[in-house]
């Protein structure tokens, strides 16, 4: 797809509101999630004077940041229910939302280059088939036939020896995204507040009552933290831990190419994973920076160790340029899975933890999250993704399971 | 990439290293008698500053040997390298920023 098919730029899709004095709740952090939670809020729940602050500007965090890709091929029960029921919010919200953001169901593959993985592989395509996920595996024919441009001889250090499939997964375009649930949350009446950095919580006792801001105190009945990288930064200020450790996570895109790349293809092993953009550009990341980090950058060795692997699978890829690198904070639990539900604060909730995914989980997060900070209790989806979890040991363990890019 | 000083090889690159997350986080000493919170404190909580943060680091492929590191996590300056059972220097009464160890820094 040409640049001349994207849509035409807006004027304005949201007002620039002043900060209320109150408010029914107040969302801290006005990403993706931030949005998406604002909007089911608004739409499910009828909670229309709400307020998204966002210390920035919208979705300039790792909503900008993020390399667009949405699956929902995770190994364990849990986690495939959350992130199939985003993809099949995905499928709907282009429509839903009036606004076409570009969603491109091309599919999203998984390459297996050892025996283990193999297994592991084959294991999860099962496990997707029992939750209702399309799944499938291919042999490494069937990956060339898939994805022409890739490597599949036995002449690199890893060789392609199979790969999962999910034909629904796919990209679509990250800022349209955050345009799309700002406008609506706009004509459902939330007031998006940008350039607003929360410093601080007003307390009685152990319930929050409201937000101290770089633009006054604003009062309010609950407060959601979606604020990612920054998570752990907003909960010492109300006075409690998170079990979250913020690392930079890197991504680069090429200059633009004409259409090679059909697919989108992840190699946990030789760790990369490719798309082409619809302007297209080659969209490539990998695995976090090894240290703790605020600072949206990271190590260049990173993305040399990410080329190499690039290279490797796509030699056609030799001759591309580097056109630009950037980094996102990204907000990490032990287990890589998120953490989506209540607080040791009264009427404080909180969305974190999506580490290196959390684009593709955008919908679910706003829909489960939206629901447990209406109701006080968690949706059925988020439920398993509590705090509490850490405690009672009921681990959601992606992080050695599957698909999940570390 | 990061610019470290081991303690026992002198400045190398971060390539040569890896990383061990916060310091100073002791086993617990009767850990029978610890509550559930406090045992996931301990297996899963660590502090996620922003700014100073004394983590642990080990150079691989060098010495092999631990040892910790002051390092501020926004500009990623290392501002102090440490032995392991050494306390935390302490930055802000000795004005250390201004004379952080030769190489030390990003």
């Amino acid at each position: 797809m040409s640049a001349d098919q994207l849509p035409e730029h807006p004027d304005f899709l949201w007002r620039n509101p002043e900060p209320k004095a109150s408010y029914d709740a107040v969302i801290v952090g006005g990403g993706g999630h931030g949005l998406a939670t604002a909007y089911f809020l608004a739409k499910n729940h009828g909670m229309t004077n709400i307020a998204v602050l966002e210390k920035g500007w919208l979705a300039g965090g790792n909503m900008a940041r993020n390399t667009t890709i949405i699956r929902s091929n995770y190994l364990w029960d849990e986690s495939a229910a959350i992130y199939e029921h985003a993809l099949k919010l995905w499928e709907i919200l282009p429509e839903e939302l009036e606004y076409d953001f570009l969603f491109s169901q091309r599919g999203v593959m998984n390459l297996a280059h050892t025996l283990g993985d193999v297994r592991e592989s084959v294991r999860r395509v099962g496990a997707n088939k029992l939750n209702g996920v399309d799944a499938e595996w291919l042999d490494p024919q069937q990956v060339k036939e898939l994805c022409p441009i890739l490597n599949i001889s036995d002449n690199i250090r890893y060789p392609v020896m199979g790969a999962t499939y999910q034909p629904r997964a796919g990209i679509a375009k990250h800022d349209h995204v955050a345009w799309a649930f700002a406008r609506k949350c706009d004509e459902l009446g939330v007031d998006i507040i940008q350039n607003c950095e929360v410093t601080g919580f007003v307390k009685d006792g152990n319930r929050v009552v409201g937000v101290k801001t770089n633009r006054g105190t604003i009062n309010t009945e609950k407060v959601g933290l979606a604020a990612a990288g920054h998570s752990s930064v907003l909960a010492e200020m109300a006075g409690f831990r998170l079990p979250i450790q913020s690392h930079p996570l890197q991504a680069l895109v090429s200059e633009l190419h004409e259409p090679v790349h059909p697919t989108v293809v992840m190699s946990n092993h030789v760790h990369v994973y490719v798309s082409q953009a619809h302007k297209g550009e080659l969209v490539m990341g990998a695995g976090v920076d090894s240290y703790n980090g605020y600072g949206q950058r990271g190590s260049f060795h990173v993305i040399e160790h990410q080329m190499a692997a690039a290279v490797e699978l796509f030699p056609i890829f030799a001759r591309a340029h580097v056109l630009r690198t950037w980094g996102g904070i990204v907000d990490t639990t032990m287990d890589a899975s998120p953490i989506v539900g209540t607080t040791p604060v009264e009427n404080m909730f909180v969305n974190c933890g999506w580490g290196t995914g959390g684009f593709k989980g955008t919908p679910a997060a706003g829909l489960t999250f939206a629901h447990t900070i209406a109701t006080g209790t968690p949706h059925e989806l988020n439920r398993p993704f509590s705090l509490e979890r850490f405690e009672t040991g009921a681990l959601i363990d992606e992080h050695g399971a599957a698909a999940v890019a570390h | 990439m990061l610019l470290i000083s081991c303690p026992n090889c002198g400045p190398r690159d971060e390539t040569e290293f890896h990383y061990g997350g916060q310091a100073h986080v002791a086993y617990p000493e009767n850990p029978d008698a610890l509550t559930d919170r406090e045992w996931a404190e301990y297996l899963f909580y660590r502090d996620n500053t922003k700014g100073n943060f004394a983590e642990r680091w080990v150079h691989s492929t060098g010495c092999r040997k631990w040892f910790n590191m002051l390092r501020d996590t926004v500009t990623y300056d290392i501002k102090a390298v440490y032995k392991m059972g050494e306390p935390r220097p302490d930055l802000t009464s000795a004005r250390q920023d201004a004379t952080s160890p030769e190489g030390a820094s990003k």
